[in-house]
């Protein structure tokens, strides 16, 4: 053996390969996309530049747009009041483009941890986080948070004290969510660069906690 | 399409019926009881819209605040923790 690839056997026979995930072959939805995706293109509606481009910048929001929200609402009370009555009209307030997006804000507070979930399938407010984490459409998360939110808070490294309350946000329909956390200690001083380098995309899901020891990743 | 029925703050309890079709009541709130948080606005049904139908009539779509004890019973981590769904007015009536 070598390579530190050890399993106490030689190698006489062939190993399993992990399928691909796109190994299923075309089911009929595949097939009909790109069907009406050929049509469209061969019409002259779009291009297959025009989708690339399009996909690419779908793909390229990151939670930087949340991150700046928070930051500023941390540092101005009344942008946050703003947020917190319609989040969508703040966002773009701040430059930040949310499409189609109904957005609410939950605040955290002393007293309650806010987290999301969407039970039903994976609405996430990509707009403004990106595109959401594998965790966070995985049948474990979402149909664990709801019943039982502290722990799955902490296997996240997250310990809530015994006095809050949490309040979980089921996105099931035309709502899409994000939390603004609660500004953490020894950050009085700092700037809204300085503050928004510490909301993570976890934060603004609320399963994290914004820390003033925490530099970004 | 009436006015929405319920005020925030009214005590709603959802339909237990379990349609064939596309829905987005999710079956963990079946039957159970809650309090209208907000009306988020009026949308078109998605029971209609993903079957090619025009969602019409459109649907007041409200949040309501579910106590997780009530949810879950004795599994509830604690009592105050809520979770909170968005649910569409054909789906919920007046708690008796």
């Amino acid at each position: 053996m070598s390579g530190g690839h050890e399993h106490g056997h030689d190698h006489d026979h062939p190993h399993p390969f992990q399928p691909d995930d796109d190994a299923g072959g075309l089911t009929e939805h595949m097939a009909l996309v790109a069907a009406v995706r050929e049509l469209l293109i061969e019409g002259g509606i779009y291009s297959a530049e025009d989708e690339r481009r399009a996909i690419e910048r779908m793909d390229a929001r990151s939670p930087a747009a949340g991150a700046r929200m928070v930051a500023r609402a941390w540092v101005d009370p009344a942008y946050r009041e703003r947020l917190l009555a319609d989040g969508a009209a703040a966002a773009r307030e701040l430059g930040v483009e949310v499409g189609p997006t109904r957005l609410i804000v939950v605040a955290d507070t002393a007293e309650t941890k806010n987290v999301i979930v969407c039970t039903l399938c994976s609405c996430y407010p990509r707009w403004v986080l990106g595109l959401p984490p594998a965790w966070y459409k995985a049948r474990a998360y979402r149909a664990r948070v709801v019943v039982e939110p502290r722990a799955v808070l902490a296997e996240f490294g997250t310990q809530l004290p015994d006095g809050m309350a949490v309040r979980v946000h089921d996105s099931t329909a035309d709502m899409r969510y994000m939390v603004l956390p609660a500004r953490p200690e020894g950050t009085q001083d700092w700037d809204e660069e300085a503050l928004a380098a510490i909301v993570s995309r976890d934060c603004m899901i609320g399963v994290a906690l914004p820390r003033a020891d925490a530099k970004a990743a | 399409m009436s006015e929405p029925r319920f005020a925030p703050g009214a005590q709603v309890t959802v339909a237990t019926r379990r349609p064939a079709c596309h829905h987005r009541a999710p079956a963990y709130i079946k039957g159970h009881t809650g309090t209208v948080e907000r009306l988020c606005g009026i949308f078109g049904n998605p029971e209609t819209l993903a079957h090619g139908g025009d969602g019409r009539p459109p649907q007041p779509l409200y949040r309501v605040r579910f106590a997780a004890r009530e949810l879950w019973g004795p599994r509830a981590e604690r009592d105050g923790d809520t979770v909170e769904v968005e649910i569409y007015e054909h789906w919920l009536e007046a708690a008796s």
